[in-house]
């Protein structure tokens, strides 16, 4: 989805401005927030990727202007009202108005510490990988209308394969509930000029983590 | 089924849609709020909406409220940079565990058991005289958590996430940081499930220093790239 959140490269939002001694929450609705957000995830309500799907989802003056936290609180109760796991006049009351079906599975105490590990998105090949580390790919100039993990100032233009991390979930699929349809993943570094012209910086080179339907061979 | 707040009712500072600044800016302003009747803030809004939530979902079963407790108090206190630090310093001390490090991250911090188990594909990235690494997600906030904690404010604004790709110098000018012009730069941008860290240089001077106060010069933002290790003199 060509949205506001694919960020790299853009102008105009002016500089970092970093918090010396930041709190780790800046109110107790943000730690409560992410806790919600993450235990919702440890139930199975929705993937990583259909979470992050939710976030572009919202209004681009609304991504803009929410807080971090703020976008994961709308987000949430976005994909809780979309999923019927509540109704948006429970929301609005602030507590239950109708009997529903008991959930399949609840976020209980003794499960905190399964969620506090990050999961793991490897599985087995069904293929072997297509490129291998030195190879030129270019970036696929591709605008899918739902959740990518390609960036825009990626697309179209060539690097090279510098490593390759393995078959991993493809959330490209996830997000719009296609299933894992596991793929290959690499590193392909670019140039800086390559990416962003003759004026970038000549001792710049970055890279994105591509899984293998984002590249096409650039072999001369 | 996309919910549009009405734009009137999300904060802005001084007129200017900037969510990535306002963070602190609000919580300075109306944390003390604590009723949550402060209309016209997202604060309110924000913890209104939150508290709903969690309340309906604790109601119909989805989750126990105490269970949250644990997730918060587990990141305020003991999932941090502080563990990234502990990996630093070791990778400073020990030539064998500073290329088990490089090899493969994951499988070199698990053996330090740390808290949290480490995530699949944690990558370290080294930083030399001649190459400096910097750690960006453009299209999120995807971060190391289980070495860093959760990400800063900063991290996860729109100026970092589009500056970050195209003039990293700038971004380390904002911190700061000036690198040599000849250094050579290498940003990463975490589009997927690997999470990365850097493995900054060891200040010199401190050769033969403990792992402990080793890990005493270890900034988060030395581990993102975004800023430097300390001098020894300002932790002697």
């Amino acid at each position: 989805m060509d949205g506001i959140h694919d960020m790299g490269g853009m102008h105009g939002f002016g500089k970092v401005e970093p918090e010396s001694n930041e709190p780790v929450f800046h109110a107790s609705w943000e730690g409560r927030c992410l806790a919600l957000n993450r235990a919702m995830g440890a139930i199975g309500a929705w993937t990583i990727d259909e979470g992050r799907a939710g976030i572009e989802q919202l209004p681009p003056e609304v991504y803009l202007a929410a807080s971090y936290y703020g976008k994961w609180a709308l987000r949430l109760h976005n994909m809780v009202v979309a999923r019927g796991l509540a109704g948006a006049d429970e929301l609005a009351a602030g507590h239950k108005l109708h009997e529903s079906e008991p959930p399949a599975r609840r976020l209980a105490v003794a499960d905190v510490p399964r969620t506090l590990n990050r999961g793991s998105f490897e599985r087995s090949a069904a293929t072997p990988a297509r490129f291998a580390v030195g190879d030129r790919v270019r970036a696929k100039n591709m605008h899918p209308p739902t959740h990518t993990r390609l960036p825009r100032y990626a697309r179209g233009h060539v690097g090279l394969v510098e490593a390759i991390r393995g078959c991993h979930v493809f959330p490209d699929s996830t997000a719009v509930g296609g299933g894992e349809d596991p793929q290959w993943l690499y590193t392909v570094v670019f140039a800086a000029r390559e990416l962003f012209g003759a004026a970038a910086d000549p001792t710049l080179k970055v890279s994105i983590e591509a899984f293998e339907p984002y590249l096409e061979s650039a072999q001369p | 089924m996309i919910e549009r707040p009405a734009m009137a009712r999300v904060c802005y500072s001084a007129g200017v849609p900037g969510g990535w600044r306002e963070n602190r800016r609000m919580a300075q302003d109306h944390d003390h709020d604590a009723d949550g009747h402060h209309h016209g803030s997202e604060l309110s809004e924000m913890q209104l909406r939150v508290r709903a939530l969690e309340t309906v979902l604790a109601e119909k079963g989805y989750i126990d409220p105490a269970a949250l407790d644990l997730m918060i108090e587990a990141y305020e206190t003991k999932i941090g940079p502080h563990n990234g630090a502990r990996v630093i310093a070791k990778a400073w001390s020990d030539k064998t565990f500073r290329q088990a490090l490089l090899a493969d991250a994951t499988k070199a911090v698990r053996t330090l058991g740390l808290v949290n188990p480490v995530g699949d594909h944690l990558i370290a990235v080294e930083n030399t005289p001649e190459l400096h690494n910097v750690i960006v997600c453009t299209l999120c906030s995807c971060y190391p958590w289980e070495v860093l904690g959760l990400p800063p404010v900063w991290y996860k604004s729109a100026p970092y996430r589009s500056r970050a790709v195209n003039d990293p110098r700038g971004v380390l000018a904002d911190f700061g940081v000036t690198l040599p012009s000849d250094t050579q730069i290498r940003v990463w941008d975490s589009t997927a499930e690997t999470r990365f860290i850097v493995l900054p240089m060891q200040p010199v001077g401190t050769q033969g220093w403990s792992e402990e106060k080793l890990a005493t010069l270890v900034t988060r933002d030395s581990m993102i790239g975004t800023g430097l290790p300390k001098f020894p003199s300002e932790v002697a």
